[in-house]
């Protein structure tokens, strides 16, 4: 079933290449989302046979027709996000597509018109990187899963380069370089870990390495970790790091933002979650857990401080999911149970941050323009949207009930039961600053008094475009009113993968 | 006799060196499908130049007669310590290629002053381009003779080519091989051969080392001109020996041995002379600082072997 | 053999001085090739003996990539993206030499430091990691877009080196893997570079500064 679950977007991302007919092709994407959700859902069902939870949590049982791929909670958590985000991202894309077919781009603030990369090409990549992105979650073994996350690099390149103009070609160039220079370190991070087990000859397999951590070369781990968190942190946005982040969100389409964001961040997340497993295994939580935390609350920090200015919403989102980076490697460091809020972070904010993607894709739809202080009284343009817009503003800022919120609330208590006052004292101004300088934005835009611009027509809000970003907002509500039994092992179990206590 | 082979040495070394520029001259002549001078022409011209009566302008001092005996007579001093065919000089110390260096150096500082004292402006540009061109070729050499120091566990010049033997190059070839492209470069030049100057040239523009000669005349440009060919000779010298260490045969066998290289090399630089264009001024430093980095890099990796 | 490999590492190194001399374009991407196919050789002489057929056909796939198919492929974009023949430097060339002779020092300093497993081939480990800051030297200081992808190439020959100086033996199907991805990748900046020409009229990536929150002024305009 794995297998099928990687070949289905696989197949279906090389016939994308193929197919003449454009309805057919977004049928395509659609269809193949929803076999690939329904693959996920059943894959993650026979996890838990009969509700016995814990005992399947405990020792992942691989696949043995193929020893590279097998699940265990860690990446069934992952496999989750990815491909429920892609299943509204899918549907996002269907009807976003089918608009853009009819109106091309017209991007009002650069004043000038521009193509559209073949929608084949767009959803062929689309697909492929859908598969790159199982494959890296059910990856079990580290060189594999390297080759793999810069898989998902370069198939996720051509996307930001959808709409063919200047800015988002830079931002390609960027991302593209940026990245692979960042991961070539990871690749000399994983050498350093084959170095590490080369005494006691245990290769780049996960399972020998988490069992025989103890016999690892201590300094060569510690090498190794650093590399593979410089270049995996490259690639997830952690602050000295994100420099091509915030272009990169900015100037694709909404949907691959989305993408970006929930699903492409994730899977470097792992790669970093598994190296810190194998290091907390051989005895060197406190090393990387200091370095996790370092750089978490350095990409707050960043983030806070970029947020005060900012002029551009995407932008503006895009140094959110750097924040929320920065929350989930805080709360990875911290160990204990603020690993298990990290998970939960990840998850809500992977859904959050896609859903307010896909609606500043409504209103840049609407308004024509990404500039912040041109945008005004968006309820009365567009008040679904509006609407939206504010409601996924409270959960990305964490504010109850959410699963964000959650999470934030499981980091800090650990971070105070771990007497680090400092580092909560810390966390939470920024958070505060976050809280304020978003709210400002936010706040303008949605309300005030808006000048219709000359010769505009009404805007419709499309429910397809609508549907997707209001279906994850409800589900990070419902994550943070009641975490279903399943969903609470499914996070203790990932949880416990990494190296958090129960 | 073994206290007349050092001076057979010397003396084999002062007469020989200027044939080194004719077989230049005749190997740059076959390439370009001339006859070409005769292979004795060197000799020829010092034999005529000493015969004639100096010309000096009015403006010049003592610096400038002083200038070219000076400097024939530091060349002349340092062939002294030059080992030939890996055998010992009759000038030898410890550390004497520092003393090396500054024997090059004054050779330098002479030939620059007596240039400068002509008052010509001319003058004053290839000195000021000799003097530029030997901040980056000093460094590169001294870090070649340094490594080789390193190699060899000897601060003399005859201990290191003396220690030197064909297993060194089986074990430190990379750094031998680095060395003798940095001496390479090096001879060049400071030789003003061709990627760097060009002997041929009367350009005064163009020219660097010739136009900071070009007032002398008679004897005077005779020490030059054979101080120019010593100064040939002793690199040539030196990369010989590192190519073809010292092989214990017979004292006769090596010396014509070591002869045979000097004219392979000189033959070399007339190869290279013919095949590649000279460089653009600005871009001479570039060849040397590569001399450096050879050197920097031989020395390098013998400190940490 | 470790004669051999000795000099094929000292040529790695000058190939990264080289580098940082040349001023031609397609020079440039000769050199990278050069030290692609010279690294390919490397793998070969390890071991005693003939080598398994494995590490030849993989040697030989990782010679004809980097030799042939990488250089053809940077060529051809830098013909039909119009680059210049310079590779325009921001800092002069003895500036990058003395940079690359001081990775070179700092990476022996370094190298000598790691717990590293004996290797015994000397300079192997110190020649990677000045492979790796060549790279990262070419790409921060050369302002045309293809040298960087040729400073990503460099940083992969390092780190290649590097895997070859540990012996970490990966299974052949992830070598297999890392190499196509850094197929793709020279492939998919290949085909960037070709947009970048277009669009901006050169690859200098000095004019790709649109975005950023530095700026004060209005972007876009």
């Amino acid at each position: 079933m794995t297998t099928a679950l990687m070949l289905l977007p696989l197949a279906a991302g090389l016939a994308a290449f193929l197919i003449r007919s454009d309805a057919a092709r977004r049928s395509l994407l659609l269809w193949t989302a929803r076999g690939h959700f329904l693959l996920a859902v059943l894959v993650i069902g026979a996890y838990f046979p009969g509700g016995s939870l814990i005992a399947a949590v405990v020792s992942p049982v691989p696949e043995p027709s193929s020893p590279w791929f097998a699940y265990d909670p860690l990446g069934l958590l992952f496999l989750g996000i990815a491909s429920l985000l892609f299943l509204g991202a899918a549907q996002y894309a269907v009807t976003y597509l089918a608009a853009e077919k009819r109106d091309p781009g017209e991007d009002a603030d650069g004043g000038f018109i521009f193509n559209n990369a073949p929608e084949a090409v767009f959803t062929g990549c689309l697909l492929l990187f859908l598969s790159a992105m199982t494959a890296v979650t059910a990856s079990r073994h580290m060189g594999l899963l390297w080759a793999l996350i810069e898989a998902t690099t370069l198939l996720s390149a051509p996307l930001i380069y959808f709409h063919r103009h200047k800015r988002s070609l830079e931002a390609t160039w960027k991302y593209l370089l940026i990245c692979s220079v960042g991961i070539a370190l990871a690749l000399m991070g994983n050498l350093f870990l084959g170095a590490a087990g080369l005494k006691s000859g245990v290769g780049l397999d996960l399972a020998p390495l988490l069992s025989g951590a103890g016999a690892l070369d201590k300094p060569l781990l510690k090498a190794a970790f650093l590399f593979l968190f410089v270049g995996y942190g490259t690639k997830m946005g952690l602050s000295p790091f994100h420099t091509w982040l915030p272009d990169a969100y900015s100037e694709s389409p909404a949907v691959v933002s989305a993408l970006l964001s929930g699903v492409l961040s994730t899977a470097a997340l792992l790669g970093i979650l598994r190296v810190n497993a194998v290091c907390a295994s051989a005895g060197l939580a406190d090393f990387t857990g200091g370095l996790l935390v370092l750089f978490g609350l350095l990409s707050v920090i960043t983030a806070a401080l970029f947020m005060l200015g900012q002029r551009d919403y995407k932008r503006m989102l895009a140094y959110s999911s750097i924040e929320h980076m920065g929350i989930i490697a805080m709360g990875a460091g911290l160990g204990g149970g603020a690993v298990f809020g990290a998970l939960l972070a990840a998850l809500s904010h992977s859904l959050v941050k896609a859903g307010l993607f896909f609606t500043s894709g409504l209103i840049l739809a609407a308004e024509k323009t990404r500039r912040i202080s041109d945008v005004k009284g968006l309820w009365r343009r567009a008040p679904r949207t509006a609407v939206l817009w504010l409601a996924g503003f409270f959960l990305i800022t964490g504010t109850p009930p959410s699963g964000v919120f959650l999470g934030k609330l499981i980091i800090l208590r650990e971070a105070l039961a771990l007497k680090q006052y400092w580092l909560a004292g810390a966390f939470l101004l920024f958070l505060g600053l976050l809280f304020g300088g978003m709210a400002r934005v936010f706040i303008s835009m949605t309300f005030g008094e808006r000048v219709p611009k000359p010769g505009e027509r009404p805007f419709e809000e499309r429910a397809g475009l609508l549907a997707p970003a209001a279906a994850f907002l409800v589900l990070v509500v419902l994550a943070g009113l009641y975490l279903p039994a399943w969903l609470q092992s499914l996070l203790a179990g990932a949880a416990a993968n990494i190296g958090g206590k129960l | 006799m073994e206290i007349v082979k050092p001076l057979l040495q010397f003396l084999a070394a002062a007469l020989l060196a200027p044939l080194l520029p004719g077989v230049i001259n005749r190997v740059k002549a076959f390439f370009a499908g001339r006859k070409g001078r005769p292979l004795l022409q060197l000799y020829y011209d010092l034999a005529k130049l000493l015969r004639k009566t100096p010309v000096y302008s009015r403006t010049t001092t003592w610096v400038f007669r002083a200038g070219p005996l000076l400097g024939a007579a530091a060349l002349v001093t340092a062939l002294a310590l030059l080992p030939f065919a890996g055998r010992p000089s009759f000038l030898s110390f410890d550390g004497d290629f520092i003393f090396l260096l500054y024997l090059l150096g004054l050779a330098r500082f002479a030939t620059v002053l007596a240039a400068l004292d002509t008052g010509s402006a001319f003058e004053g540009m290839g000195a000021s381009r000799e003097m530029q061109f030997a901040v980056f070729a000093e460094p590169a050499f001294f870090m070649g003779l340094a490594s080789l120091a390193r190699v060899t566990g000897q601060t003399s010049l005859a201990g290191m080519f003396g220690a030197l033997t064909g297993g060194t190059w089986s074990t430190a070839a990379p750094v031998l091989a680095l060395l003798t492209a940095s001496f390479f470069l090096v001879l060049l030049a400071e030789n003003s051969r061709v990627p760097a100057d060009d002997p041929d040239t009367h350009l005064e523009l163009t020219m660097i080392h010739e136009v900071m000669v070009l007032d002398h005349s008679g004897p005077d440009l005779a020490y030059i001109l054979y101080g120019a060919a010593l100064k040939l000779w002793l690199f040539a010298a030196l990369i010989g020996s590192t190519v073809l260490p010292r092989h214990s045969g017979s004292w006769a066998g090596d010396s014509a041995l070591f002869l045979l290289m000097m004219f392979g090399l000189a033959a070399a630089v007339g190869v290279v002379e013919s095949v590649i264009a000279r460089l653009r001024l600005t871009k001479v430093p570039y060849m040397l600082i590569t001399a450096f980095a050879f050197s920097a890099l031989a020395l390098i990796f013998q400190m940490g072997r | 053999m470790h004669t051999l490999a000795e000099l094929i590492i000292v040529f790695v190194i000058l190939l990264n001085l080289a580098l940082s001399v040349t001023g031609g374009l397609a020079a440039c991407i000769r050199l990278v090739a050069v030290q692609g196919v010279v690294a390919g050789i490397l793998p070969l002489l390890a071991g005693d003996g003939a080598p398994h057929a494995r590490t030849v056909i993989f040697a030989a796939a990782i010679m004809l990539l980097k030799g042939a198919v990488f250089p053809w492929l940077l060529l051809r974009a830098r013909d039909r993206s119009g680059a210049g023949k310079d590779v325009e430097p921001l800092i002069s060339y003895p500036a990058s030499v003395m940079l690359c002779l001081g990775a070179f020092i700092a990476s022996s300093w370094l190298g000598s430091r790691l717990p590293l497993p004996d290797t015994g081939v000397a300079w192997i480990v110190p020649a990677s990691l000045a492979t790796i800051f060549t790279g990262f030297l070419l790409i921060t200081t050369r302002s045309k877009a293809i040298t960087q992808v040729l400073g990503y190439l460099v940083i992969e020959n390092g780190i290649y080196i590097f895997g070859l100086a540990l012996f970490v033996e990966q299974p052949l199907m992830v070598e297999l893997a890392i190499l196509l991805d850094v197929f793709v990748a020279v492939f998919v900046m290949g085909i960037a570079i070709f947009h970048i020409s277009r669009e901006f009229d050169h690859i200098d990536t000095a004019e790709l500064s649109e975005l950023s929150d530095w700026r004060r002024g209005e972007y876009g305009k």
